[in-house]
């Protein structure tokens, strides 16, 4: 443990360090190479020129390195791999893909995965800015908005054993120690298995995640609510207007961009759900979605890496178009500049 | 056709007490100026009279009722904010049109009542834009309609020329001059912290200060006849003179209020001895700043004038014209 903490604070130090110095180190060169203080001007200038060329590059240079290594190149490589067999050997066209689409697990992940992203992003959204506008109005306001951003700092792996302890269901006759299986029996019902309840389950899943998510939303919706100018809101008072309506007529709107900013974001979030099945069903009872297809059959039993690779591809492409919005949509509210 | 009348109107924040002791009758179709230095709580007893803000104690009655506890939208009162407050995500046509929608009218009527309001104000153009695609001129118009197309009795505005540069608040004064012509029966209440809006607007004013009111009067009784030095030294541009010391007690005062224009200038004799510090000739009138044992006074006169900075000059306040004051500031007879 103390030595798992140790290096774990000597690799912090070293790679602050290690980047510090690359900086600090590479500039001095530059300097060197092409100095400001040339004996005539003109050279004085020049160099100055090529200095505030190269400088970008060069800082940005790691980050575009590990960008590419990391990212642009196994992106190339699964493309590669999704029209080669098991071994990645041979060349099979797009066998992976016609099995895929044939393939009923399959065909559950993406239904299971469509039902997520139905729900998921509209309820954290929907809870995120209903609880932003409620906490805004009273004075314990500011607790209860720490309290539901606290999930939000829990692993998804973590935040699934929790819930299992939630869901978790004991033989007839034993004490329910899960806090639902418990309420149920407390008001006279009978105790359920609800992880393996098909169809149900998928969302007793979702519950998980939009617990973790509604916290992020509101922070981001009850920074961009405060920021919707309190006389519009007095002026839609003076109009006529009922709270709901000023709600929905007046705040929203003019949040409009945050709203699908947060909206995005955790649509992404959820096309790429993996944990959470993993540690709660690991996709049994019908509740596979693409992540964890995909690593099924890459790294376990399936043990085929052109259909994994076939797999991720589908999700890369389900996500990059949602991506391009949600930053699109980013920028143009920065742009918008309140 | 809406009486106001605010009888020991209180409001505070907490244990901040803003408005002390507020009464004013105001009759219908009258335009009141509330005028004051910023901070003084204009602003908070125009939201108090909207409803923005609750009444801490004391009466706020509209037509001879007691609407203390009505909502704002029931108090048949429209507001034009000093930012405007436009809806940013309407179009103008939906910004105006908004009241209406709330009130339930059908679509024909909105519309046909929210182009009536257009028109009136040459907005019809702009119907369809967004109010960032606006002038600051037109947003004020927009603010303006919205207000009208209610039918509101009483209209209040909080400093809404303060948005606009120096030739656009003239025009939109006047405008605002001809829009209460035009509805003589619509109480308006209007908020300057601008001693010359007040005058040209205002049938009565109401003066403020600290959340008091200290003079309520036409515009010409508070020039000839200010209650105390407060209201003396606050309307009327440039600054009334006030004079303490000798110069004072000559009149029996505590303290003279003079006006720049109501003093006799002479080289060799007169009431207060100084020296001119300097001028602004501007053609039709001169300005003299003279330096007293009494302090810096302001003088007018007509014309140019023969003096120069450096020059001993006498000043003598017309007797007739003179403001006198008591030891607490208050008008003497
Ligand atoms: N919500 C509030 N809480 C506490 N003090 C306030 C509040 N609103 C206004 N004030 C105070 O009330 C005083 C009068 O404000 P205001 O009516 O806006 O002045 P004016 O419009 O004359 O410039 C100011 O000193 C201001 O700081
Ligand atoms: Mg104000």
């Amino acid at each position: 443990m103390l030595e798992q903490l140790v290096s774990a604070l000597v690799t912090v130090v070293l790679g602050v360090g290690g980047c510090l110095a690359y900086f600090y180190g590479s500039n001095i060169l530059l300097d060197r190479l092409f100095p400001a203080s040339a004996s005539n001007d003109m050279a004085a200038v020049r160099n100055l020129k090529i200095q505030s060329s190269v400088r970008p590059w060069l800082f940005l240079g790691p980050a575009l390195i590990l960008l590419t290594v990391y990212l642009i190149y196994p992106v190339f490589q699964t493309i590669w791999l999704s029209f080669h067999d098991k071994a990645g050997t041979s060349f099979v066209g797009t066998a992976n893909y016609s099995w895929a689409f044939n393939d009923s697990q399959f065909r559950q992940s993406i239904f299971n995965n469509f039902l997520w992203l139905l729900v998921v992003p509209a309820a954290c959204t929907f809870f995120g800015l209903v609880i932003a506008v409620l906490t805004d109005r009273i004075w314990w306001g500011g607790l209860a908005k720490s309290l539901i951003f606290l999930p939000l700092a829990i692993s998804f792996v973590g935040a699934s054993v929790i819930w299992k302890f939630v869901y978790d269901y004991r033989g007839e006759g034993q004490e329910q120690i899960g806090i639902l299986n418990a309420l149920i029996v407390w008001f006279g019902g009978d105790p359920q298995v609800w992880i393996s309840l098909p169809f149900w389950n998928n969302f007793f899943l979702m519950v998980i995640l939009i617990w973790i998510q509604t916290g992020f939303a509101t922070v981001i919706l009850g920074a961009a609510l405060r920021g919707v100018p309190e006389d519009t809101l007095e002026a839609a008072t003076i109009d006529g207007a009922g709270p709901f309506k000023i709600f929905w007529r007046i705040m929203v709107p003019q949040i409009m961009p945050t709203i699908i900013v947060v909206w995005t974001t955790i649509t992404v979030l959820v096309l790429k759900v993996f944990d959470i099945v993993l540690t709660m069903t690991n996709g049994q009872w019908d509740t596979q979605v693409l992540a964890n297809l995909m690593f099924d059959w890459m790294f376990r039993g399936g043990g085929d890496f052109g259909r994994g690779a076939a797999i991720a591809i589908v999700i890369m492409l389900a996500v990059l178009p949602i991506m391009i919005w949600n930053i699109r949509q980013a920028n143009a509210e920065q742009k918008g500049g309140h | 056709m809406a009486d106001i009348r605010l009888t020991d109107l209180n409001k505070s924040y907490g244990a901040i007490h803003i408005l002390k002791d507020v009464s004013l009758d105001i009759t219908s179709g009258e335009f009141i100026v509330f005028v004051g230095p910023s901070g003084c709580g204009k602003s908070t007893l125009l939201r108090s009279i909207c409803g923005l803000e609750s009444i801490t104690s004391g009466t706020l009655e509209i037509d001879h009722a007691v609407v203390n506890e009505v909502p704002p939208s029931k108090r048949g009162i429209a507001m034009v904010f000093q930012s405007y407050a436009l809806y940013p995500h309407m179009s103008v046509y939906e910004n105006i049109g908004f009241a209406l929608e709330n009130q339930g009218l059908p679509r024909a009527e909105i519309k046909q009542k929210v182009e009536k309001v257009a028109d009136m104000l040459q907005l019809t153009p702009y119907l369809t834009r967004l109010p960032k695609a606006l002038s600051g001129g037109q947003r004020q118009r927009v603010a303006i309609g919205r207000a009208i197309v209610r039918g509101a009795k009483v209209f209040l505005f909080d400093e809404p020329l303060s948005n606009l540069d120096a030739a656009l608040r003239v025009q939109t004064r006047m405008e605002i001059a001809k829009l209460k012509r035009s509805m003589p029966k619509t109480t308006m209440i209007y908020v300057t912290h601008d001693q010359v809006e007040a005058m040209t607007l205002a049938d009565r004013i109401v003066v403020l200060q600290a959340g008091r009111v200290e003079q309520v009067g036409t515009p010409m009784e508070l020039y000839d006849r200010p209650a105390n030095t407060f209201v003396a030294g606050f309307i009327g541009s440039p600054k009334m003179n006030l004079i303490t010391g000798e110069p004072a007690a000559r009149h029996k005062a505590h303290t003279l209020g003079v006006r720049p224009e109501h003093f006799e200038l002479s080289a060799a004799t007169g009431e207060i001895k100084g020296m001119v510090e300097y001028t602004e000739v501007l053609g039709s009138d001169s300005f003299l700043y003279v330096a007293t044992p009494q302090g810096l006074l302001t003088v007018r006169e007509e014309g140019k004038t023969a003096f120069k900075p450096g020059d001993t000059v006498h000043v003598t306040p017309a007797a007739a014209l003179v403001h006198r004051f008591g030891e607490d500031g208050k008008r003497l007879a």
